[in-house]
């Protein structure tokens, strides 16, 4: 009700007002440098244009990267997120042996640094004859997206009512319909959340990636490699570019979001 | 430590959009065991916490003993509240949580003073356990343990028994009754239950829209009650308006609808004009055939029974009186099963001793009902009520 | 969105599952552990092996398999420093990130719950550099703290610096990046337990005299003990194995490089795998242990 239980009354708001500046300061500074005019390297300030953005591809390498990135990140995505949905169904509605192994086998990949889980896919490949390219790189990332789609739906199945699926059932529902009508649609959004974040996971994961992409690049490789001679500023483009997209996506679905309970709380109390 | 007096004067309290509390007045002498009675939303939980300490009120003041606390902040009144919710943390012992405030304030030998508490309220054997451990019942035992243990001027208790079941909520009543004669702590009870309040307090004060409508000891406001709110809020009432046709000796008259009801002079807190008598259901007989008229009796009827509804101990009839409307009537089962049945002709009578009359009419309340549950009262008052139980009850 | 994932790392309780028909369990269970056997586990193994490879005597960059211990001897007293100084950076880092994040994380979960569209906006600020490329946001570092930026500029104007003092290179900047880039990790497992929390509790703390410290100390802490493992988890283990901000390219230098790095030149430059797996299972081992150690401690409520 009032700012009693905290460390005073302004200096809690405005800590967090500077913090947020603080955190932002990057971003703002990468999406600036996508309107240098700068040459070859994009260090200094060298004036205000539009060019880097309309002409993204002309610098060559960084839309082929970004091509594989995206390319990475969809495939790994929908992999990740159908294996790892399945076991979080399992993991809360059924009862197997080996349930705490098979808990330890989520949780290791989220405990392991990258620099090792990297490392040792490569090991793998290396003794096993596989080159490295674009494949390797989609496998590396399932891997790793895999546990936290499980964490993520996880939640999700728990939070369910078993009621729910028991109505579905009581109702009439085979097993099936009652998995396609009344439990994947309540697991829904659990599940596009999980994907958001394998998505994100892989399209910004560098370690294990540069660790299995041979000779192909991705976009973060592509600033690694980039980042000894200049990053030139159509890279800034591009990573502003999706950072207003998403951005946009994620305040578009949280406030629409937000909209809708308030009609249907409006609704709930006027009826 | 005896408790003290409270004191709250010209206390007003408004949120965004509403106000919840408007210039109230209100002594609590040391001692006593006082009850807020009123539907949700009337402000009452609003009160309790403007004396905690947990709001601060827009203007007025709050003494306590005579000392006035209204710029203190909670940790620092002599106060302590027995949650709704209990609000046992549940990250420590039973044990622990009810040590806290001894540690807070340093008090010596904490660990043994939180036994005392607990074996006060018969739960010493479960002091190891966490909160979440216990029944209902158990947590709410332990949440007056950790508040009396304080040994506050003020225990505030916040709808205490709410969560609990009928049976368990009548046995803690006169558990909480008697811990109160024991300590001897100043008792504040907010609850929503009129028989609670009647069956626990020596004062009741009943609340509606963030005024005090009446005070009093229970009994006196049962058969005496002043307003409309009252009459129907603190158990049934039988509400008759009309014109005064005549004030004479100790009585007054009423024309009803052309029924002549009379009450006593003071009995009735107007004596002409349009006024509003009334009585409950229980004064009321159940006659047959059409008793002869005395000066004693109030008679009306005849009229039919629409409904007979048997509960054990009595029976309720609603009677449908031609001009009059539906009359409760509450009958002792002295025989076996109802007196009457439904379509019965029947006519009513009462002492006039038991009638009341009120201050106000009962249309300007009419639908404030003693139900919290009807929805009627969220449509009524629209979002101002939404905000007001979100944020007082 | 990203939140439950992090939570759910060390708070994650299981619904009691109901005895169903195994086989189905067995269908949906199947692929995915196969995929992380086959994925993980195997090269972890393979790991084990490659450190234990000798040096072919034919080709560089060929190893045959063996059984050469020695290599673990002599990678921890040839890098001993960079892994000690890994887990110091790390611990920094996360100590910082806690510091930094707890108050914000505070602030946005209990401070602001009565105004659900600015907590959601403000949440979205606290995640918005997960939706920049991690090296540009670090590159953009190096070049605000770079010499002739301002933050140099600044500190030497009022003498903090000496005129020949770098920041960008040194093991202040490599612990600063660390900390930003970790911050939103910290923040959200932190922000969902403190958004959970009952605000009641705060008022009967407050109600039996306990005043803002202490509520803090005794009721508030320990209620979002869950948040802060889970946060420091997440920060502590990927900071530990991090190499972009310890690279020279990056924040780092000479004096800063951690044992990520050596991992990275070792097997991608130096071509030498036995060593640069040696150092992955020694690191893996280490973190295990270190976490396994925390999350017991840390679950028995008395940790603070």
């Amino acid at each position: 009700m009032k700012p009693r239980f905290g460390f005073g009354r302004w200096l809690l708001p405005f800590y967090s007002l500077l913090a947020l500046v603080f955190l932002l300061i990057p971003i703002v500074y990468t999406i600036v440098f996508s309107f240098n005019n700068s040459l070859k390297t994009n260090i200094a300030w060298r004036g205000f244009t539009l060019d880097n953005w309309l002409h993204v591809c002309d610098e060559p390498g960084v839309c082929d990267a970004f091509g594989n990135s995206i390319l990475i990140g969809v495939v790994a995505t929908v992999v990740a997120t159908t294996l790892g949905t399945m076991i979080a169904i399992a993991l809360v509605r059924y009862r197997f042996r080996f349930r705490a192994a098979t808990n330890l086998l989520i949780f290791l990949p989220l405990a392991t640094p990258e620099v090792v889980l990297g490392a040792g896919l490569a090991a793998q490949f290396l003794t096993a004859g596989v080159p490295k390219g674009i494949t390797t790189v989609i496998i590396a990332h399932i891997m790793f997206c895999v546990s936290f789609v499980v964490v993520t739906v996880k939640a999700r199945v728990s939070s369910l009512d078993p009621a729910l699926e028991e109505a579905g059932r009581d109702l009439y529902g085979s097993p099936s319909q009652v998995f396609l009508r009344v439990t994947f649609p309540l697991l829904l959004p659990g599940i596009l959340a999980a994907a958001l974040l394998a998505f994100s996971l892989s399209f910004d994961d560098f370690i294990i990636t540069y660790f299995n992409s041979g000779s192909i690049q991705t976009f973060p490789t592509y600033i690694y490699t980039a980042a000894t001679r200049g990053i030139p500023p159509q890279a800034n483009v591009i990573a502003s570019a999706v950072f207003l997209l998403a951005i946009i996506i994620v305040v578009s679905t949280q406030v629409s979001g937000e909209l809708r309970r308030k009609r249907l709380a409006r609704m709930t109390v006027g009826s | 430590m005896a408790g003290a007096d409270l004191e709250l004067v010209g206390i007003t309290k408004r949120f965004p959009g509403f106000t919840a509390i408007e210039n109230l007045d209100l002594v609590i002498p040391a001692g006593s065991f006082f009850a807020l009675l009123g539907p949700s939303g009337c402000g009452k939980t609003t009160t309790l916490r403007l004396v905690a300490g947990l709001e601060d009120p827009t203007a007025g003041r709050i003494l306590i003993g005579g000392k006035d606390v209204t710029q203190t902040k909670p940790f620092q009144r002599p106060v302590n509240t027995v949650f709704q919710s209990y609000a046992l943390f549940p990250h420590m012992t039973v044990l622990e949580n009810v040590a806290f405030g001894l540690r807070r304030r340093r008090v010596s030998d904490p660990i043994a003073k939180a036994h005392d508490a607990l074996r006060l309220v018969e739960l010493d054997h479960l002091a190891a356990r966490r909160p979440q451990q216990l029944s209902g019942g158990q947590q709410q035992r332990v949440a007056l343990a950790r508040a009396v243990v304080n040994e506050p001027a003020l225990l505030l208790l916040d709808e205490p028994l709410g969560a609990l079941d009928l049976k368990l909520r009548r046995q803690m009543q006169l558990e909480l009754k008697t811990i109160q004669t024991e300590v001897g702590l100043t008792f504040v009870h907010v609850t929503h239950d009129q028989e609670e309040a009647m069956t626990m307090a020596d004062t009741v004060a009943v609340m509606n829209r963030g005024r005090i409508e009446q005070l009093g000891a229970p009994e006196e406001l049962y058969e005496l009650p002043k307003t409309a709110f009252v009459a129907n809020f603190l158990g049934q009432s039988n509400l008759f308006t009309g014109e005064v046709i005549e004030s004479a000796g100790d009585t007054i008259a009423v024309d009803v609808a052309g029924s002549r009801i009379v009450v006593p002079k003071s009995r009735a807190a107007r004596h002409s004009g349009t006024v509003t008598v009334g009585v409950r259901p229980e004064k009321l007989s159940l006659l047959t055939t059409r008793p002869a008229s005395t000066a004693a009796q109030n008679v009306i009827g005849a009229g039919r029974v629409i409904d007979v509804s048997f509960s054990g101990v009595s029976t309720q009839y609603i009677v449908e009186i031609p001009a009059l409307g539906s009359m409760i009537v509450f009958a002792q089962n002295m025989v076996f099963g109802p007196v009457v049945d439904r379509g019965a002709e029947v006519w009513l009578s009462w002492t006039v001793d038991h009638g009341f009359g009120l201050e106000d009419l009962p249309d300007a309340t009419a639908e404030q009902s003693p139900d919290d549950l009807q929805p009627l009262h969220a449509t009524h008052t629209g979002s101002a009520a939404a905000g007001s139980t979100k944020i007082s009850a | 969105m990203a939140i439950t994932a992090f939570t759910g790392v060390a708070t994650s309780t299981d619904a009691s599952p109901r005895r169903k028909k195994s086989w189905v369990a067995l269908v949906l269970l199947l692929p995915g552990l196969l995929y992380l056997v086959l994925f993980f586990i195997v090269p972890l193994v393979s790991l084990v092996i490659t450190s234990l490879q000798v040096p072919s005597p034919t080709a560089f960059g060929q190893y045959d398999t063996a059984f050469n211990w020695q290599t673990y001897g002599v990678v921890i007293s040839t890098y001993g420093t960079q892994i000690l100084r890994s887990f110091l950076y790390a611990l920094l880092a996360t100590i910082f990130a806690l510091l930094f994040s707890y108050p914000l994380a505070y602030f946005i979960g209990v401070k602001v719950r009565r105004y659900p569209i600015l907590q959601g906006l403000m949440l979205v600020l606290v995640i918005a550099p997960f939706f920049i490329s991690f090296l540009l946001r670090t590159l953009a570092w190096k070049a605000i703290l770079s010499d002739d930026g301002v933050v140099v500029g600044g500190l030497k104007a009022l003498s903090l610096m000496g005129s020949q003092d770098h920041l960008t290179g040194t093991p202040v900047a490599v612990v600063f990046g660390l900390t930003y880039n970790f911050i939103p990790f910290m923040c959200l497992p932190l922000y969902t337990t403190l958004e959970r929390l009952d605000v009641r509790y705060l008022e009967a703390s407050n109600d039996l005299y306990a005043g803002t410290f202490e509520t803090f100390r005794k009721v508030i802490l320990p209620l979002s003990l869950p948040g802060i493992v889970s946060g420091t988890l997440l920060t502590f283990i990927p900071a530990t194995g991090d190499y972009v901000n310890a690279s020279s390219e990056f924040l780092g230098g000479a004096s800063s490089t951690m044992v990520g790095n050596v991992i990275q030149s070792n097997f991608l430059v130096q071509l030498n795998y036995p060593v640069a797996a040696a150092l992955s299972i020694i690191l893996m081992a280490i973190i295990l242990v270190i976490v396994s150690l925390y999350v017991k401690r840390s679950g028995t409520d008395d940790l603070v």
